[in-house]
């Protein structure tokens, strides 16, 4: 048995089952980022429109899911030209079970389905900074039209064989351009459309749950492992310092911001120590497979702090990034694209140089121009898309229903019921006595 | 008859219910309140954006006496009450014209 292996192994890349099993627990990974997202957001909000914020999130499971079927993946990842993929895959046909994908020991089914996960969490970034205040309609048109026109093609520059940033040679080892900045300039983009919520700046908006935060974060975290070791495609040494830079550059971003916070503020916060891990985990995304873990501390650190001076420009500059998708995810996507050109040490994954490490300007360079073409491509795109929903089905939900939380308006749902702890007066309201209350369901009443 | 109303802090509540009770005090009726006085409640910060929350919970206990207890019973709750710290609460009198107790249908001071 063992020659026959040998011989054949010099060949064409063969199915490593240890790599696909790798890869599919990975998918499994990054999937479950969507819900832990949802969480995370959904405790930052205020008790009225929760629901609303995990919707979000949860709705892009669904659709982008579909569309990914119907022809993201063949958009994003057929060969085609620079700028978009071809539809050799469309409904993700002429793709045989045992086809692999070029290149690498997996099969095309898991690494079609590793990168769905990053198309559906991708759109699910941009709900962050649209919390309380758009119509469920407007949002699920929205990254519809969003991942059609932005998500698809920004993965085909970034990633396809054919893509004109790869073939520029732009590093993105994970999604911090095509996935991070991408949805931060489009959060960006919509929020300057859409305009403020009512009482931003005025009103208290304090966040209803910060252990729901934490928990957010931790999921986020635990897939993000999946998300970025991943990305090697295989389970070998390259995928396990991804592994270790992703853990050592979110424990130093969560310093990082809780350090800050301490100087500025006077306080450690828990929503601080959440926010600074999500910071690091964005920022070492594009840099995990350049960089060394001493690379990523500094990185960590870095992110961490700008990120967390980042979150307070929305109240200088005045727009409403409810959750700081901009001052997190795009800022901290930007950070770690471009620490590439510092950080990248050629010893990792890529060959590519930072400055640190000898290797001039270029690779800086050419994350500046990574960086540019997808924050300006996404936030112009974003702000269109916006504008014709807004024009066409109004994006946002009426100030009463705003008021009124969109939990109420839009889903018919709350996310908590309380009702038990005023039973008390419940039942003296109602004639019965307190027990009987809390026993009997609540009598429908016809208005 | 007078109605002392005081508004301490929630831990002080079991003090001034001791104090209370050795003063002779039959009943006392007890809610759970929120207010700010000079000291204007606390600041929060979330992501760098400080909330000041400036109403505080309080608790408010309220307690029918007859007209030569009162000044009494006000430095008992007041004693109690203290700890010396800003937002210690405050405690007041009101003239009372009628009481009943629903269950004889008592009036006035029989009624305490």
């Amino acid at each position: 048995m063992a020659p026959a292996i040998i011989t054949l192994a010099a060949d064409a890349p063969r199915l490593d089952s240890g790599s696909t099993a790798f890869m599919l627990i990975s998918a499994a990974l990054v999937m479950v980022m969507t819900p832990g997202l949802a969480f995370f957001y959904g405790g930052m909000v205020r008790v009225k429109s929760a629901l609303n914020m995990l919707m979000m999130s949860f709705i892009s499971l669904g659709i982008i899911t579909i569309l990914w079927t119907l022809y993201g993946f063949s958009f994003a990842f057929d060969t085609g030209n620079g700028f978009l993929g071809g539809t050799n895959w469309l409904g993700m046909r002429n793709i045989g079970i045992s086809e692999l994908w070029p290149g690498y020991s997996i099969p095309i089914y898991v690494f079609a389905v590793f990168q769905l996960m990053f198309a559906i969490i991708t759109p699910a970034l941009i709900s962050g900074a649209l919390a309380d205040r758009v119509k469920f309609t407007a949002w699920s048109l929205y990254i519809t039209l969003w991942a059609t026109v932005v998500y698809f093609p920004v993965a085909h520059w970034v990633w396809g064989s054919d893509g004109w940033l790869y073939k520029k040679g732009v590093i993105d080892f994970a999604g911090g351009t095509a996935v991070h900045i991408n949805a931060g300039a489009a959060a960006l983009g919509v929020i300057l459309v859409i305009g403020k919520r009512k009482g931003f700046g005025r009103d208290a908006m304090r966040p209803h749950n910060i252990p729901l935060v934490m928990l957010g974060a931790g999921l986020l975290w635990f897939g993000w492992f999946g998300f970025n070791a991943g990305s090697w495609l295989a389970s070998d040494g390259v995928a396990a310092v991804a592994f270790t830079n992703t853990q050592v550059a979110t424990a130093a971003a969560m310093i990082g911001w809780l350090v800050y916070e301490r100087l500025r503020h006077g306080s450690f916060t828990t929503l601080g120590a959440a926010s600074g891990a999500v910071a690091g985990l964005v920022a070492v995304t594009p840099a995990c497979g350049s960089i060394s873990p001493l690379g990523a501390i500094l990185l960590g650190l870095v992110t961490g702090a700008v990120c967390a001076a980042a979150v307070g420009l929305k109240y200088r500059f005045g727009y409403d990034d409810s959750l700081d998708v901009v001052g997190v995810h795009m800022v901290g996507g930007i950070i770690g694209s471009l620490s590439i050109g510092f950080l990248a040490t050629g010893g990792v994954g890529q060959t590519a140089k930072g400055l640190f490490y000898g290797g001039g300007w270029h690779q800086l360079g050419l994350q500046f121009i990574g960086v540019g073409a997808v924050l300006g491509y996404s936030l112009v795109c974003s702000a269109i898309l916006a504008k014709l929903i807004d024009m066409v089905m109004g994006f946002r939900v009426s100030e009463e229903e705003e008021a009124a939380g969109v939990d109420q308006a839009l889903h018919a749902e709350s996310a908590y019921d309380f009702t038990a702890v005023g039973s008390r007066i419940a039942g003296a309201l109602t004639g019965g006595s307190s027990t009987e209350a809390d026993a009997s369901p609540t009598k429908k009443v016809d208005a | 008859m007078k109605l002392i109303t005081a508004v301490v802090k929630p831990h002080r509540l079991d003090e001034v219910k001791e104090a209370l009770q050795a003063f002779g005090v039959h009943g006392l009726t007890v809610t759970e309140a929120s207010g700010y006085g000079r000291q204007r409640g606390h600041t929060e910060v979330y992501r760098g954006a400080e909330y000041t929350v400036d109403l505080v919970p309080k608790i408010r206990i309220e307690i029918l006496v007859e007209d030569s207890d009162a000044d009494d019973l006000i430095e008992v709750v007041v004693k109690a009450a203290r700890t010396g710290k800003i937002g210690d609460g405050k405690v007041w009198s009101l003239p009372v014209d009628t009481a009943v107790r629903v269950r004889t249908g008592e009036r006035g001071p029989d009624a305490l």
